[in-house]
């Protein structure tokens, strides 16, 4: 209890103290606060994952009712994750923030946001009452739009807090129907009762509810065709604030998928297929349409819808397992989902900080304009390529070993699977295969494009590295993104209790975790050590031949060209063109030109921009609508004084005669009656 | 072990059998079929030019794609014989390790800065994301076929398996020769002989390397060459003794050289912009494999 008492008082006191202090000290002390608040809330959560359930109960309401605070291994999981994610970003944030400290209030405000944020997010994890896991939600979104908007002067920045806001009460709206329907029904707010409720209700009641939890939190996770709000958001708020939204508010969609799913007792096995379609879709059409994005960041924010689809995948193949029965399978996916959760949190993170670095470095993150960086910033780029490779899903790095146990879990499940579910996995293994491709292919081009070659456009300013403090996080970062590409297995011993707790549903008794479905990831470890002892051998092998021959330095071959320009080089449209040529059918572009006419042409220029094909029809086209057929009453807000006071009157009027006019009807009607 | 040594032999020849071929059908005597590794030892004692453009990234891809080459090399079986590394769901490994390799290769090229090498770059990137479905697909099958998950399980088990087997072995085994054709940037994808950079792939990739890491870029080549030819090698010898086996590998690796080098004299490459599709056409003759797999487990009723 003093546990949680002291972490409520350190962020009231952190919000009193932050308006008064100096600029500097207000991000020391934020830091200062997160990182207690993450010693109290990690210590109950390693304690959690050893196996210990923790509980407390705090006296609510009369409305709430008893709040109780769980914390189990899946909270304990999340909140270590939530907790690295802000401390390295915090501190990176310390620096990021520097250019801008000239705003004292805007900083305040900000910082205020950033530790709310926190605590919010660490408490949503543990609170089991649905009110209170409301107002905790309500708190982490609107901290996060306040975080998002700090450069709130920006149209572009404002206009996206405003569309994530909007649709994240869209999430809200659903789990407010969920929470109510169930404390309708039980009359209690504990989320307990959903467990007794959905075990009560036959089938399709379940599962119904269900659904409306998972399209609520999948606004949150970004699931398609739910995503629309996130390439706005990420790229719009500070490097720091865009790392922590995609390494862990969305997260918090998966979460509360992944608790919906140990309350609810439905059929799993169509949960499974439902989580499974979502996913493979969201996983495709993320990495489908961050390749063709030339914004940095928001071709890092597409690549979060694919990740969460990873993601999805595992959770939907541990439900498969938990339907069928089968203990390896269920295992395998929820192990692939929950350690892909913290691998993207981690490559997603390092990725969204250099972003941050190149931008503070470069002042534009349209890819087009940039190129060579990896001369003028050599450690930004190993960081990037490092968290680049570790996303695509490639050995030496972490996302190979969650990517891997999710394929295994397919092909165990391809082992023992009727007809029908063959033909769907053939498809989730075609869509895992693609997805790797793809990423790879986007990747390529990112890293590629931004930090080799030449500058493709001159900058009027000189491009440095950041402060090695800057950087010191994110080479904590880039050490865990390869210790579990080294040593899976530890991780994988830590997930043995999140796990245990879905593969409880089973109702198998004595159900020991698994360990010989996770075999594989010691002889994959003794490979990637390998590869990388024999890479060292080789590279020195190459070094010692060097010393003793000539070397040379030229110019690039072009053909005999000898005095090529930066504009030769390929650029980042052209590298994907082939790829857009063949998808055009999902794809949407809106291209600007003026075309060179004549003998002599003039000015000529031409420009496109790709756009989502599903957010014009989901949410462009019925606003539109909408808008139209409000624009039918644009009469009444004419403008004129008079007529709002005849609005007023007639009001008035209606609100005095209205019930009398009732009255005397019904009057009326007793005189017949009677008569 | 096995494998790994029958490998190394296979990749001397190889390549200098598919040269020998097209010489002879076209009429000439050409050179000896060590000619290619006599060209790779000449360039390991050469000395090295590199482009001012280029990074660190440049001087590590070659390297690291070489050592990709070698770790897949590790994981294939011979026979009952595994590899070095063998394991549940290895495949998975072999696959990904060689796009770690492929990774370095495609952003060592564009560390160059010139047009033709994003060029090869970018259709190298393309085209292999289309080539990996057919090969998930294939191996999918495969282990659903024999209830197993690793290269020399599935192998020896697939031997085991009724007649009707070795027909699907046969697709099988035109499904990786045209992957090893992608691979390794051969006729009827690529034509590595054309010398105009505006139409090759992998060759476009590599202009800039010289010296000790065109030597290494090389021999990753012929090595690949032998990995796959293995691949396909192993479809068939199952749990035959050794003696019979060996000779086998051999007589496969160097028929696969000749129909290749046949192939390469008598095709003209596939239009560049309808490669894309031809490869990913290539997964529904895995799917064909796929559907043949649940025809012989009697899923279809």
């Amino acid at each position: 209890m003093t546990f949680l008492v002291t972490f409520i008082l350190i962020c009231i006191t952190g919000v009193l103290i932050i308006p008064f202090l100096k600029v500097k000290m207000k991000g020391i002390i934020v830091l200062a606060a997160i990182v207690m608040n993450a010693l109290i809330s990690g210590y109950l959560a390693v304690q959690s994952l050893t196996g210990q359930m923790i509980s407390y109960s705090i006296p609510g309401s009369a409305i709430t009712g008893m709040i109780p605070i769980r914390i189990d291994a899946l909270s304990g999981w999340f909140i270590l994750i939530i907790n690295f994610v802000f401390i390295s970003g915090g501190w990176y944030g310390l620096f990021y923030m520097n250019a801008y400290k000239e705003k004292r209030g805007k900083i305040s405000l900000h910082a205020i946001a950033v530790l709310l944020l926190h605590a919010a997010i660490v408490s949503l994890t543990a609170i089991q009452n649905s009110i209170a896991f409301l107002v905790a939600w309500e708190v982490m979104m609107f901290s996060a739009f306040i975080a998002v908007t700090f450069e709130h002067e920006k149209e572009v920045t404002l206009k996206a807090g405003i569309n994530y806001l909007i649709q994240s009460h869209i999430c809200v709206v659903l789990m407010v129907t969920g929470f109510l329907w169930v404390s309708n029904k039980t009359g209690s707010y504990d989320f307990q009762a959903i467990t007794a409720f959905s075990s009560s209700q036959a089938g399709s009641g379940a599962l119904f509810l269900f659904m409306i939890f998972f399209i609520g939190f999948a606004f949150k996770a970004g699931f398609v065709p739910f995503h629309t709000w996130l390439p706005y958001a990420h790229p719009a708020a500070p490097a720091h604030i865009s790392g922590i939204m995609s390494g862990i508010l969305i997260k918090c969609g998966i979460y509360g998928i992944l608790r919906m799913i140990l309350l609810i007792k439905a059929d799993y096995t169509a949960i499974g297929y439902i989580i499974l379609t979502f996913s493979v879709i969201s996983g495709l059409y993320g990495v489908m349409l961050a390749i063709v994005q030339h914004d940095l960041k928001k071709l890092l924010a597409y690549h979060s819808v694919e990740n969460i689809g990873i993601i999805g995948m595992g959770i939907g193949i541990g439900c498969i397992g938990l339907g069928t029965g089968n203990l390896v399978i269920a295992s395998l996916g929820f192990a692939g989902a929950l350690l892909h959760t913290l691998n993207h949190a981690l490559f997603k993170s390092l990725l969204f900080y250099t972003a941050g670095m190149v931008y503070q470095a470069t002042h534009t993150l349209n890819i087009e304009h940039l190129g060579g960086l990896i001369k003028k910033m050599p450690q930004t780029a190993l960081l990037f390529l490092i968290a680049a490779v570790a996303i695509s899903g490639i050995p030496p790095f972490n996302g190979f070993i969650s990517e891997f146990i999710i394929y295994t879990g397919l092909y165990q499940w391809l082992q023992n699977a009727s007809l029908s579910s063959l033909i769907f996995i053939l498809f989730l293994i075609l869509g895992l295969v693609l997805i790797g491709g793809l990423a790879l292919l986007c990747f390529t081009k990112a890293f590629g494009i931004v930090f080799l070659g030449n500058p493709r456009q001159e900058l009027h300013h000189e491009v440095k590295e950041g402060p090695f403090l800057q950087l010191l996080p994110l080479y904590v970062i880039a050490f865990f993104i390869l210790i579990i590409g080294l040593v899976p297995q530890l991780f994988i011993k830590m997930l043995e209790g999140p796990v245990s707790l879905f593969t409880d549903r089973l109702g198998v008794t004595n159900a020991q975790f698994p360990v010989e479905a996770f075999a594989a990831l010691t002889p994959i470890s003794i490979a990637v050590w390998g590869f990388i002892l024999l890479a060292l051998i080789i590279f020195s092998i190459r070094k010692w031949v060097l010393n003793h021959r000539k070397i040379a330095i030229g110019t690039t071959w072009g053909c005999g060209y000898m005095s090529p320009t930066a504009k030769l080089q390929y650029t980042a449209g052209s590298f994907v063109r082939s790829y857009v040529k063949l998808n055009k059918p999902t794809l949407l572009f809106f291209k600007h030109e003026k075309e060179m006419i004549g003998l002599f042409p003039g000015e000529s220029h031409y420009e496109s921009h790709a756009y989502d094909k599903l957010e014009k029809w989901l949410i462009d086209k019925p606003i539109k609508v909408f808008k139209s057929f409000l624009k039918r009453f644009l009469f009444l807000q004419n403008g004129s004084l008079q007529y709002y006071i005849l609005y007023g009157v007639l009001y008035i009027i209606g609100v005095i005669f209205i019930p009398m006019i009732f009255d005397t009807i019904s009057l009326f009607i007793d005189f017949l009656k009677r008569l | 072990m096995l494998s790994f040594i029958l490998i190394l032999l296979a990749a001397l020849f190889f390549t200098g059998v598919i040269n020998r071929t097209k010489s002879i059908l076209s009429g000439r005597k050409g050179p000896g079929i060590f000619q290619p590794i006599k060209d790779i030892i000449r360039l390991f004692k050469k000395g090295m030019v590199y482009s001012n453009t280029t990074s660190l990234i440049f001087q590590l891809a070659p390297t690291i794609y070489f050592s990709s080459v070698i770790m897949a090399m590790l994981v294939v079986p011979f026979g009952q014989s595994k590899g070095f590394i063998s394991f549940h769901g290895d495949f998975i490994f072999f696959a990904y390790i060689l796009a770690l390799g492929k990774f370095f290769s495609i952003i060592a090229a564009m560390d160059t800065g010139s047009s033709f090498e994003g060029m090869g770059a970018s259709r190298e990137a393309l085209y292999s994301m289309f080539a990996e479905p057919a090969f998930f697909i294939l191996l999918g099958s495969m282990a659903l076929l024999t209830g197993q998950t690793s290269f020399q399980e599935i192998f020896a088990t697939l031997h085991l398996g009724s007649p009707i087997s070795y027909a699907l072995a046969v697709l099988a085994a035109f499904v990786l020769g045209m992957i090893m054709m992608i691979e390794n940037s051969r006729m009827p994808i690529d034509d590595p002989k054309t010398h105009l950079e505006l139409t090759m792939i992998h060759e476009v990739m590599i202009l800039d390397n010289s010296g000790f890491d065109l030597g290494l870029i090389l021999s990753a080549g012929l090595l690949k060459f032998s990995i796959y030819g293995a691949l396909i090698v192993n479809l068939f010898i199952g749990m035959f003794p050794y003696e019979y086996t060996i000779p086998m590998f051999f007589a496969i690796q160097v028929l696969a050289a000749v129909i290749t080098g046949t192939i390469e004299s008598f095709m003209a490459r596939f239009r560049m912009s309808h490669n894309a599709q031809f490869i990913f056409a290539l997964t529904s003759v895995s799917l064909l494999i796929f559907f043949g797999v649940l025809m012989l487990l009697g899923k279809f009723i």
